[in-house]
């Protein structure tokens, strides 16, 4: 599904993938973690398409596709979606018109008709209570004034709305408590299928427990320098990333 | 010869067509003399340092208009809120349109300028009203000198309107160039209520300019809602002189939608008389080309325990320009005042400017005043957040240019014209988002 090779990228001049692997499969959670300002939101950015990043070298293939070139709304398109660590308020636009507007935006450039109206109420209807989400906060302002926690498990029910192939959530257990971790969690293992895959960044292995990984890589230092099974995410929790950084400096 | 002196040697002739021997005469007598005296505005004067009316005033603007001009209704249609029951004011070249307008005088009197001026009825109206709080400069005097035509809205007091009124003035474009210079007066009684919505609108390619007065008047508690549409073409300039006096308790709001036309200044006052007022100015201002819009608004609090509300949006795309001056004087006898003034601007290109200025003489020492400025470009994360949705760069600019504009919106009382404002809007940046804001 999503294979990443050799990435380097950089922000204003600025290199922070410096030769990146990766090879997500249909069917599979693969967990990125790593110590603070290893690059874990700039890949996910730069996998989403966000235009302040550079790609210097190396390939980013959806489905055997090089998706460089390609908008972050062409990239939403074909699939890709990324839950934001900080998603942005839109005062003035509620949920539910900004849901129409993304679903048919997408089927547009998919060639699809619009959705008719009762099918997309049945759909908001069915996400928004698999994410527990009262029926008044559809018709809120798009995050105005949401808490932290509101706000993340706003960004799933996007997900679940706009059912992507690749789903990357970037942070998503920041700001939650145990209660909306679990609805969280319970969420994405329902949207999970066998023909779509989910990168899932985090610095803790909290949100692992729910969400297990089929594989678990450490970023450090815009590389991934070690991957595994869940156990590693354990051990990471245990040892800290100390240890990572001594054996690569070793 | 220069616009100036043409309609100085043109008021023998606009004599002729008037009653010279009614009092509102000697007014306007006066008004000419105040106006040879002072002529057009000029960039050396402070207040419109920013906006030049040099380019428009270089037109041989025809003065009066002799002509009725016809236009059916289904060919403007488009011009009115139809989808709304209201009473209609419409003017088609400064001559009224009995064929367009639905007046009353049922229970109020929506009706025109020119019969209240010319019937004994309406004459303590006038005699107490008109041109009491006009300012005295000089295109103010120039309305008033020519003043014959517009808008008469008398509501006596606890009264509602039953529905809102529109005013619209059109131009066709017969006359090579066109000169216009509408005058309304609005008296709201005591506890009454009124909601209104006026527009310019120029139907061809050739130069129009107005230079409009209009002089509102709300008693003790009385509610006004004025609402402005000004979304004319590329060679229609406008001049929109407005005051407005309040009485003790009463609230007024103005909502000035700048979309358009060549170049349009808006000369917005409040002048508070009591206690217990609330004035609320709010604008919406998308320009690009090179248009030119420019708000100079005057919020005069004059006794205690009153509010005023600024909110100033503009968007402003390739070389278009923009002014917001903003004065509020708070006068020594206006303790407890809370004044707030915001204007938010988004700069889309490199040539397009923003002129933004608060003044502020406040002479009282216990009150709250505020006043906020910002100018910036649209915020890239919020605009990869939609883009990552699936959502176009356009549409997602324009999602985002709505966001902006949101709380000025909001607060417009009348849903088919909020609904409009958001076609207006979506139209303008080329969108179909498929909802309504």
């Amino acid at each position: 599904m999503l294979e990443i090779k050799d990435l380097h990228a950089s922000v204003e001049g600025k290199e922070i993938l410096k030769g990146l692997n990766l090879n997500v499969k249909a069917g599979e959670i693969h967990a990125i973690m790593g110590p603070n300002g290893a690059g874990k939101s700039t890949l996910a950015n730069i996998v989403a398409g966000k235009e302040e990043y550079e790609v210097n070298e190396g390939k980013i293939l959806l489905n055997g596709e090089d998706i460089e070139e390609l908008a972050a709304e062409e990239r939403a398109h074909k699939g890709i979606f990324l839950s934001f660590q900080y998603p942005v308020e839109i005062p003035g636009v509620t949920v539910t018109n900004f849901m129409k507007t993304a679903i048919n935006e997408t089927r547009k450039a998919q060639g699809l008709e619009e959705m008719p109206a009762k099918d997309m109420l049945k759909k908001i209807r069915e996400k928004s209570e698999l994410l527990e989400i009262d029926r008044k906060f559809l018709s809120r302002s798009l995050n105005e004034g949401f808490s932290g926690g509101e706000k993340k498990r706003n960004e799933i029910f996007q997900m679940a709305m706009m059912e992507p192939k690749l789903a990357i959530l970037d942070e998503t257990d920041s700001g939650l408590d145990i209660d909306a971790l679990r609805i969280v969690a319970n969420g994405v293992n329902k949207l999970k299928n066998e023909n779509n895959a989910i990168v899932v960044i985090t610095h803790y292995q909290r949100l692992l427990e729910y969400i297990v990984p089929d594989y678990v890589h450490v970023l450090y230092d815009g590389k991934i320098v070690k991957s595994g099974t869940k156990e590693l995410a354990l051990e990471l929790e245990e040892k800290g990333y100390d240890w990572i950084k001594e054996e690569i400096n070793a | 010869m220069e616009l100036k002196d043409k309609l100085v040697s043109s008021f023998l002739a606009f004599e002729n067509t008037v009653d010279v021997d009614a009092p509102v005469h000697d007014i306007r007598s006066q008004a000419i003399k105040v106006f040879e005296e002072i002529g057009f505005p000029t960039k050396k004067q402070e207040a419109w340092k920013y906006t030049s009316l040099n380019a428009i005033l270089k037109h041989d603007y025809s003065i009066f208009p002799d002509e009725e001009n016809a236009l059916e209704f289904k060919d403007i249609k488009k011009y009115f809120i139809h989808d709304l029951d209201t009473y209609k004011i419409v003017f088609i070249d400064g001559k009224y349109s009995s064929h367009l307008s639905e007046t009353t005088h049922d229970k109020i009197d929506v009706c025109l300028m020119s019969s209240a001026l010319s019937h004994d009825k309406y004459k303590a109206v006038i005699d107490n009203y008109f041109n009491k709080i006009a300012k005295q400069d000089g295109l103010t005097s120039l309305n008033t000198a020519f003043s014959r035509e517009g808008a008469y809205i008398y509501i006596s007091k606890n009264k509602l309107a039953d529905k809102p009124i529109q005013i619209i003035h059109f131009s066709t474009g017969k006359e090579s160039a066109q000169m216009l210079q509408p005058r309304n007066l609005i008296v709201v009684g005591e506890n009454s209520h009124v909601q209104i919505i006026e527009r310019h609108q120029s139907l061809t390619e050739n130069p129009v300019l107005t230079n409009s007065v209009t002089e509102i008047f709300a008693d003790k508690r009385a509610i006004v809602d004025y609402y402005k549409i000004q979304n004319d073409n590329q060679n229609a300039s406008l001049i929109d002189n407005t005051f407005i006096d309040q009485e003790a308790q009463s609230v007024a709001s103005v909502h000035t939608f700048a979309f358009g036309g060549n170049i349009t200044r808006n000369n917005l006052n409040f002048y508070q008389k009591g206690e217990g007022i609330d004035s609320i100015l709010n604008g919406v201002t998308i320009i690009e080309g090179k248009q030119h819009v420019d708000h100079n608004t005057l919020v005069h609090h004059t006794a205690p325990n009153c509010e005023s509300h600024q909110d100033y949006k503009g968007i402003f795309d390739e070389k278009a320009t923009g002014v917001f001056n903003g004065k509020i004087i708070v006068n020594k006898e206006a303790q407890k005042t809370n004044a707030f003034q915001s204007n938010n601007n988004i700069l889309l290109s490199d040539k397009a400017t923003i002129n933004s200025k608060p003044q502020l003489e406040i002479f009282a020492d216990d009150v709250k005043c505020s006043h906020g400025c910002t100018i910036g470009q649209l915020d890239d994360n919020a605009l990869f957040y939609m883009k990552s949705r699936g959502i176009g760069e356009k549409e997602a600019k324009a999602l985002l240019m709505y966001a902006f504009a949101n709380n000025v919106l909001a607060s417009v009382k009348i849903p088919q014209l909020k609904s409009r404002i958001n076609k207006l809007i979506a139209t303008k940046l080329g969108v179909n988002i498929g909802f309504d804001l």
